[in-house]
């Protein structure tokens, strides 16, 4: 049987290639999942803390699938398995159930409450519910936090982002009491490897760091001897809850530089803690203003481990440079991520032709400028993009590489060149929680990676099948 | 800490009590109810169940009315394969915003369908109603009626809102959704020797090879609309004279209502294992009643099984004595697992399903050993447990259930619809055993925490070490 290898994207059920106007409406094999979906990823980053989705199994199901076939983990997301009734007489009763069985079977020490788009548009009271249950059981039993994440209204990169957001409002005391030498990092949605270099970091700094999330050992752990019913990990609601004492927090993503409602700022206006909003530490100028912040924070200099990691990475830079300089990047994902790579790109000589986003961002445009050197004027920016229009924009400007998920495989397939795996989901390779990619180290891993992506499809188009290049 | 050092502490929920039983107990049994409320069941909803059923029609246009998530999780992750369009394999979904949430999606719907049935020319398209359009209330059909009449592409609603039910109601509206279809073609050049072949999914190209043996035996294989479907086999499906349903909770429902309109017989069968192989293809020829189709029958299974089973035996001697615990959607896949495993040497200690009825577990209780578990719509904790509490050695389910085996140290077998290798028919069994034995029988077990023997103490740790609960868990507490 011969099997059609075309890019289904572009095909007409006859075979020929689809010609007219490209449809616009629907969304085309989408550059996002949904809200619920980043939250649920920050509260499995919170220590004891179960995620629960408010409405129907599905949802919870799904994203549980998602989520373990990039992680490989144990992902145990609880739904309150709304059926018709409830979606039209309201959740309560499922709620309440659904928190009963939960604190049964995982005695949970967070219940980390996320709305789905059927119960938000139900108009559900979450806050009530809440409340009600807590009343009746007199303030037995975990606390409960509860975040909104209508999907219609955002993307997980929201929902991840207002996560963070709502547990610190939940937890962070006021206090007047400030510890010198302790900081908070809000990372971006990272790979386990990246939560943990930055713990490192943190030390080398001799900071103490509350970060929030960190799944880095509830998503990626050790081989158990014992069942756990939470995976062990993450940060423990005791430090949220002093997070209010740090000498500063240091928030990781453009876009949240740019949220006036971020956790960051929150902390910051509510609680007095100062805010260094910064990008994704992805490239040499992007890690420098970071470990500026950690210097500033800390009051120590760079030690000279991260020194001698820079400077490998500006000798890797020089090594290959000849290799990546001029080449042409199409790169998605979640937006603070673009933007990252977008300026490490750049800075290598590699030109990011197109950027591209599933999200809906307030001045993506803006922030892209500011990182890539020499003016975006050439790149094709898609915010609230698909991969539909991501293949559109690749088959007219004909990039040499792709960065992002593995789903941009059918992509770098029909174009027939690499694709450098970063982000979420990566559900075709191993090891997507251990890719480095934030810090100097990082980046440098990541260099590699891509230099080695292009030489690699250099080596498999010659003629002559070169081993040595 | 939490964690849980003997299996035996973490209990079943009350509810649920009577969805866990052994066999010997006397206790009874229940199942087909919804699911606990806070379980973390292992269950998705009836939207998936219908986009498992009809996607693998690849020339229709598939969408999803909704917002993004339910469209985007299903984005061409199963193992379905098609022989030509591969339109299937695209997510496409009205994506609904706020204001459309508010205001209604139907323009939306309509415009998005009209575009997409412009561009790519689909032979059919589905349109899916997720939770949200079950609550605005969209006219989803009438917008289908029209976009039929405008485009004369047939536009047919998928009635699936995810809060109807499990998979099951799903299964039910794609059922229907399909039977539209159902009648519309020309059902000349079909011959009196034909059949449908429902609920096979074509996963790594299963169903290729079931249609190889009846064509070999002079059998027409008329439609397989599950696995590799197209829209015209479906509108002539009526002509042929016999249905094999394979996974049955999935096709029943389709070829109920062939059998009442138009008097095509049905058979249960399965093609996953030699016997279940064998019984299928002797069914549809011992149906059609001709001594020359019997005998070809008999031939083809001869010369499958002596080709296939001496190449058995090397991984029948690996796994001899073994034990394994399933977990699956669907009941029939269960009968035909504890049977293979059987075949294999191994013992099934443990048996679930997703959405088995009452009927299904009866004949499960039937094949199954003395002190087999079985279980309804189970969740981690309570699989967890059980593969402790029997110390299992191979695990069998989905992707959701893998990390449960791989924390505990226990070898897993993907059998769901992402697996890519194929794992049905005589060369199927193979295959199915290689990957048991391979994993099975691989040696990074012996790292496992839970398996490490005295030999293999860690580096530098000491002997009270070897006292750690994890090893009572796997070996005293086994019951
Ligand atoms: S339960 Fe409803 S909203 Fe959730 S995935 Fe299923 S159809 Fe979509
Ligand atoms: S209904 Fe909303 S929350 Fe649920 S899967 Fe769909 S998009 Fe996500």
């Amino acid at each position: 049987m011969n099997i059609c290898k075309g890019n289904p994207d572009t095909l007409t059920t006859t075979g020929e290639r689809t010609e007219g106007p490209l449809p616009a409406a629907a969304t085309r094999n989408a550059c996002k999942l949904c809200t619920p979906l980043g939250a649920a990823m920050v509260f499995k980053g919170v220590r004891g803390c179960l995620p629960f989705l408010h409405g129907s199994q599905g949802c919870a199901t799904y994203i549980r699938r998602y989520m373990i076939s990039h992680f490989r983990e144990p992902v145990d997301i609880a739904s309150s398995s709304f059926s018709e009734d409830d979606a039209i007489f309201g959740g309560a009763k499922n709620f309440a159930q659904g928190v009963d069985n939960v604190i049964h079977q995982y005695a949970p020490e967070l219940i980390g409450v996320a709305t789905t788009c059927l119960s938000e548009t139900i108009g559900d009271n979450m806050l009530g519910m809440i409340k009600t249950y807590q009343d009746k059981h007199c303030g037995d039993g975990p606390p409960l936090v509860h975040v909104s994440t209508p999907a219609y209204t955002g993307t997980h990169s929201d929902g991840y982002y207002s996560a963070i957001r709502e547990l610190i409002k939940a937890f962070a005391q006021p206090t007047r009491i400030t510890q010198p030498r302790m900081v908070n990092i809000l990372p971006a949605m990272m790979s386990c490897a990246d939560l943990r270099h930055l713990r490192e970091i943190c030390a080398l700094y001799e900071l103490e760091a509350t970060i929030l999330p960190d799944y880095s050992s509830t998503l990626e752990g050790g081989s158990w001897e014992c069942y756990h019913r939470i995976s062990p990990g993450g940060t423990s609601l005791d430090e949220i809850s002093e997070m209010a004492t740090a000498a500063a927090t240091l928030e990781i993503g453009h876009t949240q530089a740019v949220d006036k409602d971020s956790a960051g700022s929150w902390l910051e206006r509510e609680r007095g803690v100062r805010c260094d909003a910064l990008g994704w530490p992805i490239g040499i100028r992007l890690s420098d203003q970071f470990f500026a912040a950690m210097a500033t924070a800390s009051n120590r200099p760079m030690p000279a481990i991260l020194a001698d990691e820079r400077g490998r990475l500006v000798d890797a830079y020089v090594d290959a440079h000849k290799y990546v300089s001029g080449k042409r990047a199409a790169i998605f994902g979640e937006p603070d991520l673009v933007v990252g790579l977008a300026a490490f790109m750049s800075e290598i000589g590699v030109r990011p032709v197109i950027c591209a986003t599933g999200s809906k961002v307030k001045k993506w445009k803006e922030l892209l400028a500011s990182e890539i050197e020499g003016g975006t004027a050439d790149v094709e920016i898609l915010s609230d993009a698909d991969h539909a229009k991501l293949a559109e924009a690749a088959r007219t400007l004909k990039p040499d590489i792709i960065l992002g998920s593995s789903k941009g495989y059918p992509l770098a397939r029909e174009l027939k060149i690499p694709l450098v795996r970063i982000g979420f989901p990566i559900h075709d390779r191993i090891g997507a929680q251990r890719m480095l990619s934030v810090g100097y180290r990082g980046t440098l891993e990541l260099f590699d990676r891509v230099a080695n992506a292009l030489l690699e499809s250099r080596q498999d188009d010659s003629a002559t099948g070169y081993s040595y290049l | 800490m939490n964690s849980v050092n003997t299996p035996s502490s973490i209990r079943v929920l009350e509810e649920r009590s009577g969805q866990v039983w052994t066999k010997g107990s006397g206790k009874e049994f229940s199942c087909d109810k919804k699911s606990a409320a806070g379980s973390v069941t292992q269950r998705a909803c009836a939207f998936c169940g219908s986009r498992v059923v009809l996607y693998p029609i690849a020339d229709a246009l598939h969408i999803v009315h909704g917002p993004i998530g339910c469209a985007v999780y299903n984005w061409d992750i199963r193992g379905s394969l098609s022989s030509g369009p591969q339109l299937n394999r695209n997510s496409f979904s009205t994506d609904l915003a706020e204001k459309e949430v508010i205001f209604g999606g139907e323009k939306k719907l309509k415009a998005s369908l009209i575009e997409l049935i412009h561009y790519y020319r689909p032979k059919a398209t589905f349109v899916y109603s997720t939770c949200i359009v079950g609550l605005i209330g969209d006219d989803v059909e009438a917008v289908c009626k029209q976009v039929t009449k405008e485009t004369g592409i047939d536009c047919i609603q998928v009635d699936s809102p995810g809060f109807k039910g499990t998979k099951k109601s799903g299964y039910q509206a794609a059922c229907e959704a399909a039977y539209k279809l159902v009648g519309t073609g020309d059902t000349s050049g079909i011959s009196p020797y034909s059949i449908n072949l429902l609920g096979e999914f074509n996963i790594a190209g299963e169903a290729w090879m079931i249609r190889g043996y009846f064509e070999k035996i002079g059998i027409q294989v008329v439609s397989t609309i599950t696995g590799d479907g197209r829209v015209d086999d479906l509108r002539r499906c009526h002509g042929a004279k016999l249905n094999l349903v394979q996974c049955s909770g999935s096709m029943t429902h389709l070829s109920k209502l062939l059998k009442d309109n138009y008097g095509i017989p049905m058979e249960r069968v399965s093609f996953f294992g030699f016997e279940d192989t064998a019984r299928a293809i002797y069914t549809a020829a011992e149906h059609f009643g001709d001594p020359e189709l019997l005998r070809r029958a008999e031939e083809l299974v001869r010369e499958e099984i002596s080709l296939y089973a001496p190449k058995l035996k090397q991984y029948k001697k690996r796994l001899k004595g073994k034990k394994a615990a399933l977990y699956v959607g669907g009941a029939f896949k269960a009968f035909s697992l504890v049977l293979a495993l059987r075949a294999l040497g191994m013992k099934t200690v443990l048996a679930g399903t997703q959405t088995g009825s009452a009927e299904d577990y009866e004949q499960l209780k039937e094949i199954c050993d003395q002190g087999t578990v079985i279980v309804d719509d189970s969740n981690p904790l309570e699989l967890a447990k059980f593969v402790l509490e029997k110390d299992v050695d191979l695990f069998i389910g989905g992707v959701k259930e893998r990390p449960i085996a791989f924390k505990l140290g226990v070898a897993f077998c993907d059998h769901n619809h992402e697996r890519k290798i194929p794992l049905a028919g005589f060369e199927g069994m193979l295959h199915f055993a290689e990957e048991v034995a391979n994993s099975a029988c691989s040696p990074v077990w012996k790292f496992a925490p839970r398996r490490q023997v005295k030999a293999l103490r860690l580096p530098g740790s000491d002997e009270s070490a070897n006292q750690d609960p994890g090893t009572l868990a796997s070996k005293g507490g086994a019951a």
